[in-house]
């Protein structure tokens, strides 16, 4: 997918992997809604990337919230509609520190799920359902590893992953030959809020930018029409090769 | 007829009257039966508009409680917009309706609002609030508002305070969710463009592996009713509509094939019919002149004020999905180009005896020539 002038929403647009994927697609001339729940950071990421000539639009929501996913199609199709990719980033862990699945709430797992499934649910039935009359359109969703291999105390977060990359799979068996395309990226290990959140004593230089995965999945994206529908795709596969080694990160740095 | 109260579970399950006028008959069916009505090249076009929370609960300068219904979207925050009044005056002791449940009176005798001037602000939340820059010459009911909000500000306020246009018919207060399509992108339109509400995709789905073609444009579906009886004459008011260029391609390729272009709702017929005449009238193509299949549609956006009745003979569409219009209404009046009165008469006291409900979580009817098979 040639991402130049299309309608683009990315959640968990105001820090980490979110705000680098919304800076790439900028740069690359899509017209992005940025969506977080907190709208201050989110505001930052957002004019950071006009004040470097891209068109960013901040809307503060939360994808959990039940009535947030309308609000957040119809304020994105009004302004950059009609909305061509989704990229879907927000994510939260559960309880933090992280916690054995014995001492996790259930209200916790919930959370995670509202956040990690049902709302991507709900914005992707949303916004892939007008892709699906118009013949065109991609859905990124953004998983872990965690959602294949069991790691003690990551289980709420795990858990919803898991389904988050079920979900891919049945949307893409459903939309095949309708020329929308659904993905699931699993980033690898990044430098990021929620990676410290997770493990606070993990060490850094031994984790992935954010800039650099949002480059991979930028690529994943621009050669999307090669995936086969339903996906689930590690970023690193598709390499850093062609791009800058250094790239610099424009606008504010990435969580 | 008796009103569809709220929506209902199983869309394909709703009761579709089947007119063809070619038979000159009708008969019963349901909306999943769409599957087989209509044939393998047959292109059934849908609009895509979403509906706006349309309701703006305000308050003017004096302090009189007042309801905003947006109508159409000038530019940037300009809008305009019908007030409607609640009764809640702060000068009168008129019997007052709390302005969430002022839908709960019927449109025609809900008080009317208190008078408003350009100039005036009517407030919604802390900084949001819309100032009446003109009253419509002919329709003063009709306001240009200008919004305080820019457009990036303005929708997420207008989906925190906005709620759906809502009438009296409707059992209780409706979420945003309720009065969408099953295809809803853009937020066009200020009410539900409702022939495409059971439009599910299982169906879609089996439509399209039967190779019926499915195909979308956007129309800004505009109010049904506003309880003002100069302004209710005046509608539908000017709509804007998106016409993609693989829509066209489409309605193309049908017509040379010979196939059928089916219409989902009035809005889809109004955007198709009003820019092949808007071709015409850029070509100076006299109105009289038109007639024959086939008008030239441009991809592109465009508003039309056409309005379509029995004399209008269309061009672009043969058949139409739509509900069940009471006579003397704009809608029951344009499916009168696509059939004669006398048999949507005849169809209407049938229905009406067995039981279907109208308004926008009611039945449907498909009106198609050869429908009933030829």
């Amino acid at each position: 997918m040639d991402v130049r002038g299309k309608g683009a929403v990315v959640t968990g647009a105001s820090r980490g992997l979110g705000a680098a994927l919304a800076r790439e697609l900028a740069r690359e001339g899509a017209r992005v809604v940025l969506v977080a729940r907190g709208s201050e950071e989110l505001e930052r990421v957002a004019a950071g990337i006009r004040a470097s000539g891209g068109e960013a639009h901040a809307v503060a929501a939360d994808v959990g919230d039940k009535t947030a996913p309308h609000a957040i199609a119809g304020t994105a199709q009004a302004l950059v509609g009609p909305v061509e990719l989704v990229v879907q980033a927000a994510s939260t862990l559960g309880h933090v520190p992280l916690r054995p699945l014995l001492d996790t709430d259930c209200e916790a797992l919930e959370q995670a799920l509202a956040v990690n499934v049902v709302g991507p649910f709900r914005l992707a039935k949303l916004l892939l359902a007008p892709m699906v009359l118009r013949g065109r359109g991609l859905l990124v969703n953004v998983t872990s590893d965690a959602s294949v291999a069991a790691y003690a105390t990551w289980g709420a977060y795990g858990v919803s992953k898991a389904a988050l990359d079920h979900l891919g799979r049945v949307f893409g068996a459903e939309l095949a030959e309708t020329g929308v395309k659904v993905v699931t990226v699993d980033p690898g290990e990044m430098d990021t809020a929620m990676h410290a959140d997770a493990l606070p004593d993990a060490d850094r230089a031994s984790l992935l930018r954010p800039e650099r995965v949002a480059a991979r999945i930028l690529r994943l994206v621009r050669g999307s029409d090669a995936l086969p529908n339903g996906a689930r795709v590690e970023a690193a596969a598709a390499g850093d090769l062609g791009e800058p080694a250094a790239r610099a990160p424009h606008g504010a740095e990435g969580a | 007829m008796i009103a569809a109260s709220w929506p209902r579970d199983a869309p394909l399950d709703e009761r579709l009257l089947v007119v063809d006028p070619r038979a000159g008959s009708f008969r019963d069916g349901r909306v999943g039966d769409l599957a087989r009505l209509l044939v393998p090249g047959d292109l059934l076009v849908v609009n895509d508009a979403a509906t706006v929370p349309a309701s703006l609960a305000a308050t003017t300068t004096a302090g009189d409680a007042v309801e905003i219904r947006l109508a159409s979207h000038v530019s940037g925050p300009v809008w305009r917009a019908v007030l409607l009044g609640t009764g809640d005056r702060a000068t009168s002791g008129t019997p007052r309706l709390a302005i969430h449940e002022a839908w709960r009176t019927r449109t025609e005798h809900r008080p009317p609002p208190p008078p408003v001037r350009p100039g005036d602000v009517l407030a919604i939340a802390p900084r949001f609030d819309a100032r009446v820059e003109a009253l419509d010459d002919r329709l003063p009911r009709l306001l240009t508002l200008r919004f305080s909000l820019d457009d990036d500000a303005f929708w997420p306020a207008l989906y925190r305070h906005g709620r759906p246009v809502q009438y009296a018919h409707v059992a209780r207060p409706l979420a945003l969710w309720h009065v969408q399509t099953p295809f809803a992108a853009r937020p066009w339109a200020v009410e539900m463009p409702s022939a495409g509400r059971p439009l599910a995709w299982a169906l879609l789905g089996e439509l399209r592996a039967r190779g019926v073609r499915v195909s979308s444009l956007t129309h800004a579906a505009g109010l049904s009713a506003t309880g003002d009886p100069a302004v209710d004459a005046a509608l539908p008011l000017p709509e804007r509509f998106d016409l993609p260029a693989a829509t066209v391609d489409a309605i193309a390729e049908t017509h040379a094939s010979g196939r059928r272009v089916v219409a989902a709702g009035t809005t889809v017929v109004r955007a198709l019919e009003g820019c092949a005449r808007l071709t015409d009238l850029r070509e100076g193509v006299p109105r009289d002149s038109r007639g024959g299949r086939g008008g030239s549609l441009v991809p592109g956006e465009g508003t039309t004020d056409l309005r379509i009745d029995a004399r209008f003979s269309p061009r672009i569409v043969d058949g139409l999905l739509t509900g069940l219009h009471e006579l003397g209404t704009s809608h029951r009046s344009l499916v009168q180009a696509f059939a004669p009165e006398p048999l949507l008469a005849r169809s209407w006291t049938h229905a009406e005896a067995s039981g279907y409900l109208d308004h926008e979580f009611g039945d449907e009817c498909l009106v198609l020539p050869g429908a009933l098979g030829a």
